[in-house]
């Protein structure tokens, strides 16, 4: 029987000051800047020839990175699936309406189900939403040259500019597709 | 620079950072889709309290700070150039942020924490990456 403190959602209060804990952390083990978009380019790397972009020794600059990742994989498994929250996640009264006349049925687990499922692939709104989706985040991330950790966290700690011009886009396309985009697609 | 720690170091970090967001429901697609509609606190606590800590520490160890073998942190200045590459990269994931509910980390945690179908949302992301690298040269940075 795994006690209930386990399986408990974390409050933003102990998530939020942990997540800024793993920017220090990775410059004290090894002056690693803080950053996951990266591992998109170092999975292309090896299987890549004649473009520019992908030349370049990704076992030694990226190898600490997919590792890192491997390990955001094993985490996931261990807090989602061995540890998971058997309960619905608690979002506002408001946000579960929005959602509903969008046509979102299931809120159980981190996503519903009706578009994060193998099945809900071969639908329009899941092809769009999973893959059209993914596509833009890997194109805009490398394009951007990092993503909420490497620009949203790393670059606003080391209070670089780019990084706080990229976050205003990050939240830019993320209201603009919320609020114009979703309302087409899931409808 | 001296040598630092071995893969598996790295490996074990992310463990933890994959646990910490999952447990966190920051990889939730509920969670985003809340955030972006200002409709709760908890995205905008996380981000806020995680920039607090991370400012804060970043700071101190750029000024301060030494590695575990003893050299000095180094990090790589982000040239803004025109902006442009940060102000228009930065929108087109955004949108996909909103679709997906999930950007690069998340992606992993939710692949391993129950949402498989996040692998073939890495495989677009890998594709979008590569687009990225063929059209390069070509785009305004």
């Amino acid at each position: 029987m795994i006690p209930d403190l386990l399986l408990r959602p974390w409050p933003w209060y102990v998530t939020g000051p942990l997540i800024g804990l793993f920017a220090p952390v990775l410059l004290v083990v090894g002056n690693r800047v803080f950053g996951v978009s990266s591992n998109l380019r170092h999975l292309c790397a090896p299987m890549t020839r004649g473009l520019d972009y992908f030349a370049y020794d990704w076992r030694g600059e990226g190898g600490w990175n997919l590792a890192f990742a491997a390990g955001i994989l094993v985490g996931g498994w261990l807090a989602g699936v061995v540890l998971r929250n058997p309960d619905v996640v608690a979002i506002a009264t408001a946000t579960r309406a929005s959602l509903e006349a969008l046509g979102i049925h299931t809120f159980a687990g981190l996503a519903p189900t009706e578009i994060f499922s193998w099945s809900a692939l071969a639908t329009a709104r899941g092809l769009v939403m999973v893959v059209i989706g993914g596509f833009l985040v890997g194109f805009g991330t490398a394009y951007a040259g990092g993503c909420t950790s490497g620009h949203g966290i790393s670059g606003v700690a080391d209070l670089q500019p780019a990084s706080m011009l990229a976050l205003a886009g990050f939240f830019a396309g993320g209201i603009a597709a919320t609020w114009w985009l979703l309302p087409l697609v899931l409808r | 620079m001296t040598r630092g720690p071995g893969l598996a170091a790295y490996f074990a970090i992310g463990i933890l950072f994959g646990i910490v967001i999952t447990k966190g429901e920051v990889i939730s697609w509920f969670r985003i889709q809340e955030m972006f509609r200002f409709q709760g606190f908890h995205m905008f606590g996380v981000f806020a309290t995680a920039l607090v800590t991370a400012i804060s520490s970043v700071q101190w160890l750029k000024r301060r700070g030494r590695t575990l073998t003893g050299d000095a942190i180094v990090i790589p200045p982000k040239p803004i150039g025109s902006g442009a590459r940060y102000a228009v990269g930065g929108t087109i994931f955004g949108l996909g942020w909103a679709f997906t509910g999930a950007c690069p980390g998340p992606l992993f945690a939710l692949a391993g924490g129950g949402v498989p179908v996040m692998f073939a949302a890495i495989l677009a992301a890998m594709a979008g990456t590569w687009t990225y690298g063929l059209f390069r040269s070509r785009l305004p940075h």
